[in-house]
């Protein structure tokens, strides 16, 4: 009678493996990453028989990029440092500004405040104590041109993390850009402008789906004409990841998202190629090392198929994502926060082993304030010491094949393309969306880890194990009510100098294209040339369109 | 016998980071009390009507975004004036060492920082909360 042969592995496992445990059990029943996927003890040739390295892995720079997007990875031009800065007034984030530039910097990113963020001026009930808090406050043109002042627009890019009120925001920077002689199409830089993962993850909403998704389109269809070198849109499985998803959920969901744009612009009757290469991502860099590797990775190649078999893109750079990545706030604790130095550290290293664009590193005492200048300048250094010190950079992914994590990496894509299955039945990312499904299963995966946590399955160094009494408090930034004060001034100054008509007639253009069909930018950019504030732009649109309330899921 | 307890969650303020909230919000849950979410950009004056509403014994408030200076006070002096003094209140999220004396001092019970064990918050809730037959 013939048996069906042995494996290598199953030798392995029968003469070396069992022994080996009878004498030593391993420490648990069973290992999963921090998303929770089962990961084997051991991975050999076995476990990647079905990969084929030309079709599923390939040399860097080539169909479907798994190794990267660039045939020298970081051996011609390392990743952007891009560290993400903004509080209090204009004038306190331009000296700022200023200060990095000086410092060598080529690139800028701006937080903004809640109050902008969410299309609300600084005198609104909702801004109480909100002002200039999490990132600058930025109300009209005004600030915009105090905010930009002394900066040669010309010279920089600037990435600015705005999403509802990103038509807005984006009006603003031109039409300091124009005022400076800049021309539009030389211009570079990047908008969040990712209103489905606000719906689904942060939450930063003003109007309902079906609208938000049309003043994104509007936006394609503007910058492909006039502003051609920016960036559009950086979908973002960052935000989705900090609401607690898994590595998968925050892949599938976020490439799902961008799918949802793209169909969306080309529903709009946009060309593919004219707008696809603009957009681009931003994802988390988390703990669990091989499993954020294999994300990237993965990322790469399901964008890379999806635009060339599912909507024909035939331009090489619609083929390739792009991606920024951040480290994991989530991740930071505030006990013994020196410790975050370290886990920072790591989530960096993945992040660039995974082929990142460009990086912000988190700053130790983020769990407790935004970063003080002396952190935000040691989580700069962490990446340069990945940089310049560890000799990652000096080989292009390194990590391509291993078994571990060309099999994660498999695997990874197999379960985003059954999410992207599930959600293309529902009809669509906005479909699911409206049915609460992004938003349950973030919601599943969040409370069954924090679950792990308080079960001791899974360890926080500090928090839950290995754990620190009476810890010496450290310095933290502490920003006062004063920006709020010069903001509210300001405003009141504003209204009392602008041509009140201009701007009444500007905003009724406003709510007269929101009505009809055509393109937003144009009078979004007359309203902004007229002084009005973001939260009239805002305004005129919520009479038109409405506001979204979501259904809280818990 | 004791009723269940009565807690209200909810976000005020601008921010959406809602995670905390949520977690918190099915821990409670779970631990056996009545839980209602508000939602999001809840003003003090909607949570005050809410606990009032929902008869509440706790109500329980997470801010990230460092308004909690303003929110606090104001939901405090709304509660006095509804009668619902004896309603325990406590904050979960960001907030700096220099400022929990005087959220203690308006009457805010317990302060919970990131990493604080859901078993921790769930205990003290139940030893500081009103007792109502």
């Amino acid at each position: 009678m013939k048996t069906v042969a042995e494996t290598a592995k199953q030798r392995w496992e029968r003469e070396t493996l069992e022994p080996a445990l009878k004498k030593s059990p391993e420490r648990a029943q069973s290992f999963t990453t921090i998303s929770g996927r089962p990961i084997d003890r051991l991975y050999t040739q076995d476990d990647v028989e079905g990969i084929d390295y030309a079709r599923d892995v390939a040399n860097p720079g080539e169909f479907p990029y798994t190794r990267g997007i660039h045939p020298t990875g970081y051996r011609g031009k390392l990743w952007t440092m891009r560290q993400f800065a903004g509080f209090g007034t204009p004038e306190e984030t331009n000296e700022r500004y200023k200060t990095l530039l000086k410092a060598g910097g080529t690139g800028l990113s701006v937080a903004f405040d809640l109050p902008t963020l969410m299309g609300r001026d600084p005198d609104h009930e909702l801004s109480l104590g909100e002002v200039g808090k999490c990132g600058v406050n930025v109300t009209s043109l005004a600030d915009m041109e105090t905010l930009f002042d002394g900066i040669t627009l010309a010279d920089v890019t600037t990435s600015m993390t705005i999403n509802s009120p990103a038509a807005m925001i984006f009006a603003m920077y031109l039409v300091v850009a124009e005022k400076q002689g800049a021309d539009w199409k030389k211009i570079s830089g990047t908008i969040q402008n990712d209103i489905l993962k606000e719906f689904i993850a942060q939450k930063e909403y003003i109007f309902p789906p079906r609208p938000s998704m049309r003043i994104i389109t509007d936006i394609f269809a503007f910058c492909a004409d006039r502003v051609p070198k920016w960036n559009t849109i950086s979908v973002s499985g960052y935000h989705i990841r900090e609401a607690g998803s898994t590595a998968l959920q925050e892949l599938a969901f976020t490439l799902r998202d961008g799918l949802e744009y793209v169909q969306w612009g080309v529903d709009a009757g946009l060309d593919v190629d004219a707008f696809v290469p603009q957009i681009s991502f931003f994802f988390n860099a988390h703990s669990d090392f091989f499993e954020e590797i294999a994300k990237y990775r993965a990322a790469r190649k399901l964008w890379a198929e999806a635009m060339r078999d599912r909507f024909s893109a035939k331009n090489e750079r619609s083929w390739k994502l792009r991606f920024h990545s951040q480290t994991a706030g989530v991740s930071l604790t505030a006990q013994q926060p020196y410790n975050n130095v370290v886990r920072t550290a790591l989530q960096a290293l993945s992040a660039v082993l995974g082929g990142t664009n460009s990086l912000h590193t988190n700053s130790l005492d983020e769990a407790l304030a935004l970063p003080t200048a002396e952190a935000a300048t040691l989580a700069l250094r962490t990446q340069q010491i990945i940089a310049s010190e560890s000799g990652v950079a000096n080989v292009v992914d390194p990590l391509g094949g291993s078994y571990f994590v060309e099999k994660l990496t498999k695997d990874m894509e197999d379960g985003a393309l059954a999410y992207f299955e599930q959600i293309d039945r529902m009809g669509g990312m906005v479909e699911a969306i409206e049915r609460g499904f992004p938003q349950k299963e973030i919601a599943e995966s969040s409370y069954r880890f924090q679950q792990a946590v308080e079960r001791h399955e899974k360890i926080i160094v500090g928090v839950n194990d290995f754990v620190q009494e009476n810890e010496p408090p450290i310095h933290i930034l502490y920003i006062d009510e004063s920006a709020a004060e010069k903001q509210l001034a300001k405003l009141e100054q504003l209204k009392k100098t602008r041509n009140s008509g201009n701007v009444e007639r500007a905003l009724d253009a406003l709510r007269t294209a929101a009505r009809g069909t055509a393109n937003l930018m144009p009078p979004i950019l007359d309203a902004v040339r007229a002084y009005a504030t973001v939260g009239e732009m805002c305004d005129a649109l919520r009479q038109v369109w409405g506001e979204y309330e979501e259904v809280p899921i818990i | 016998m004791a009723r269940k307890l009565r807690v209200v969650i909810a976000k005020p303020g601008l921010d959406g980071h809602d995670r905390g909230a949520k977690v918190i919000a099915r821990a409670l849950r779970d631990a056996g009390m009545e839980v209602i979410y508000t939602g999001l950009r809840q003003t003090p004056e909607m949570v005050a009507a809410a606990a009032l509403q929902e008869d509440a014994d706790v109500i329980g408030l997470s801010i990230l975004s460092g308004a909690h200076n303003h929110i606090a006070p104001q939901l405090m002096k709304l509660l006095k004036e509804k009668g619902l003094d004896d309603v325990l209140v406590v904050i979960g999220g960001i907030i700096p060492d220099l400022d929990i004396p005087k959220l203690k001092e308006i009457g805010v019970k317990g302060i919970f920082l990131p990493g604080t064990p859901m078993q921790d918050i769930i205990e003290f809730i139940n030893t500081n909360a009103r007792v109502r037959v």
